[in-house]
């Protein structure tokens, strides 16, 4: 997790370009360029259907470009493999199931992308065990995830991404209906990551609890990059920019816009 | 008389451990199968599976090699419809059930001397009858069904717990799903001799069902519904000998029995839990997010750029 920085530091983790997908026959992204670099904590903003959320899932192969490249870690997705790396966070609603399952057995299939198809073994149950510990859930790792509320599920997919010990954290709206102990925990746990190194990229409607560790904010509309904030103009200007991008009023900075 | 005359008789013998390999095999799938909301494809299997015994008998061959052989190539095309297939999926999965059951009917008719009463033992089960040749074939697939499902567990786990992730993390999702789908049509053939076609999807899922109103995990899940059939599949099989009627029908009824007295006892449980124990940190108001969330889900916000 925490490597030197050598030669590769200069490699953008995450480099995204002229970036075209559709949905059906709908263009959802429309030529964007996008790059985090090494250690650096990136916000993608804008309202809902400007593309964020295809911007992310595009990155970690769930949808094709239509054109334009995708590179994570300098390598193109095609032949990127080395998932360990990586810790996605995606939209909360997917984990819903028939069956059970308790916070470390979800937990542990985040463990997949380094064990892959052997059986696991004592690091992997430490590493494990760390995420969980590190979400703030140890007292609750043999309990049912379908009792937990929002924001602790949240932090089980955190945990998730975490077990691996990613270098980089991909999260598809980590705060959505996520209350605001959770909120902080989130914040935390993102604080101690990019101590050690890490980067990420975070798509959020409101930059709450994480303003001040976020470097750039970037602001897609209609599927173009409209607008990149850089650490002092995002904090100061990024308050409410996905429904009044450009408005000289002082917008509202309520809560969940969600 | 002693108590255990039921275990004098060589085919009982047999037909018991024939339960007992189909009782602990059938939920190792079934409980993915579940997960993954595809409870009713044990049933598409067993269809499709029907072909296959009355190619079997068309052939001269054995039927329940014929049926291995057509149920995997049926799961496989199941398995590429739902990973491939757009908005008519459950059109193509119901054409594979209705052309499974109709070819297996017509192609038993075209075999010499055969007609529908040939695939009675297949559709309803036929325990007693099991020999020792088919006791050979029923254990080597039930250590391949059990070494599969249990020793990828954590894998099959997350594909069907987070297909996305899955997928991210790196792992073989497509691989995974075709070896999940063809372990699911072994399973059905061999649950075939046991319970029959139309009544084996019933103890790849009842017995799960039953489990997962006890249990706060997977893995635990996954252990209790073996044993829950395991236990109705032997005590089906014994009933039927003291009460000469069906096995099969005995095994499910027992199974479903087995679900109702789990409802029944895991209510005030799951009452308490939600009270005092496990779930009680939860405030109310954090709860309702979550379910919020999860109606989201599936008015299929997932999808949304």
């Amino acid at each position: 997790m925490s490597q030197p920085v050598t030669a590769a530091g200069d490699v953008p983790v995450v480099r995204l370009g002229d970036a075209h997908a559709a949905l059906g026959t709908r263009p959802v992204l429309r030529g964007i360029d996008l790059t985090v670099a090494r250690g650096e904590v990136v916000a993608l903003l804008g309202a809902n259907g400007s593309g964020k959320s295809t911007a992310v899932r595009s990155l970690v192969g769930q949808v094709p470009l239509t054109s334009g490249t995708v590179e994570l870690f300098g390598t193109p997705l095609r032949r990127f493999g080395d998932w360990g790396r990586v810790g996605y966070v995606p939209q909360r609603s997917t984990a819903a199931s028939g069956v059970p399952a308790t916070v470390r057995e979800v937990v542990t299939s985040g463990r997949l992308s380094r064990s892959r198809l052997r059986p696991l073994t004592g690091r992997d149950r430490a590493a494990v065990d760390r995420a969980i510990e590190q979400v703030g859930l140890a007292d609750r790792a043999r309990d049912s995830v379908a009792r937990l509320s929002g924001g602790q599920h949240q932090r089980v997919l955190i945990a998730r991404a975490l077990a691996a010990g990613p270098e980089l954290l991909i999260m598809d709206e980590p705060l959505a209906g996520v209350d605001l102990a959770s909120q902080q925990v989130l914040a935390d746990v993102l604080r101690e990551q990019v101590a050690a190194g890490a980067s990420a990229l975070v798509v959020l409607h409101e930059l709450g609890p994480l303003e001040t560790l976020i470097d750039r904010s970037v602001l897609l509309r209609d599927g173009v990059v409209e607008h990149v904030y850089d650490r002092t103009e995002s904090a100061a200007v990024v308050h409410d920019p996905t429904c009044h991008p450009h408005d000289a009023a002082p917008a509202p900075t309520t809560g969940l816009l969600t | 008389m002693n108590i255990l005359e039921f275990l004098q008789p060589p085919f009982m013998q047999r037909a018991l451990l024939a339960a007992l390999l189909v009782g602990v095999s059938a939920p190792a799938v079934g409980v993915y199968l579940v997960q993954r909301r595809q409870a009713i494809m044990g049933d598409g299997i067993g269809h499709v599976a029907l072909t296959g015994v009355a190619l079997g008998f068309l052939l001269n061959t054995s039927p329940v090699w014929m049926a291995v052989l057509v149920a995997v190539l049926g799961a496989i095309g199941m398995e590429l419809i739902r990973s491939y297939g757009k908005t008519r999926g459950d059109i193509a999965l119901a054409m594979l059930f209705y052309g499974g059951m109709a070819g297996g009917v017509m192609i038993i008719n075209l075999a010499p001397g055969g007609s529908t009463a040939n695939l009675n033992t297949y559709l309803f089960g036929a325990i007693t009858l099991v020999s020792q040749e088919d006791l050979v074939v029923i254990s080597c697939l039930s250590v391949f069904v059990l070494l599969t499902m249990l020793g990828l567990r954590r894998q099959f786990f997350a594909i069907s717990q987070d297909e996305e992730f899955a997928m991210v993390s790196g792992l073989p999702v497509r691989v995974l799903n075709l070896l999940l789908a063809v372990t699911a049509a072994v399973t059905v053939t061999v649950a075939m001799r046991v319970v029959g076609l139309l009544l084996v999807s019933a103890l790849m899922v009842i017995p799960v069902a039953a489990a997962q109103q006890a249990t706060r995990g997977f893995a635990a899940t996954l252990g209790l519904a073996m044993v829950f059939a395991a236990f109705s599949t032997v005590s089906g099989t014994v009933f039927s000998y003291y009460g000469d009627v069906p096995p099969g029908a005995s095994i499910v009824l027992i199974a479903i029995a087995l679900f109702a007295l789990v409802t029944v006892a895991a209510a005030p449980l799951a009452r308490r839990a939600a009270r005092g124990g496990g779930g009680g940190r939860a405030s109310k108001e954090e709860g309702d997010t979550w379910h919020n969330g999860r109606s989201e889900a599936t008015a299929g916000s997932r999808r949304q750029a």
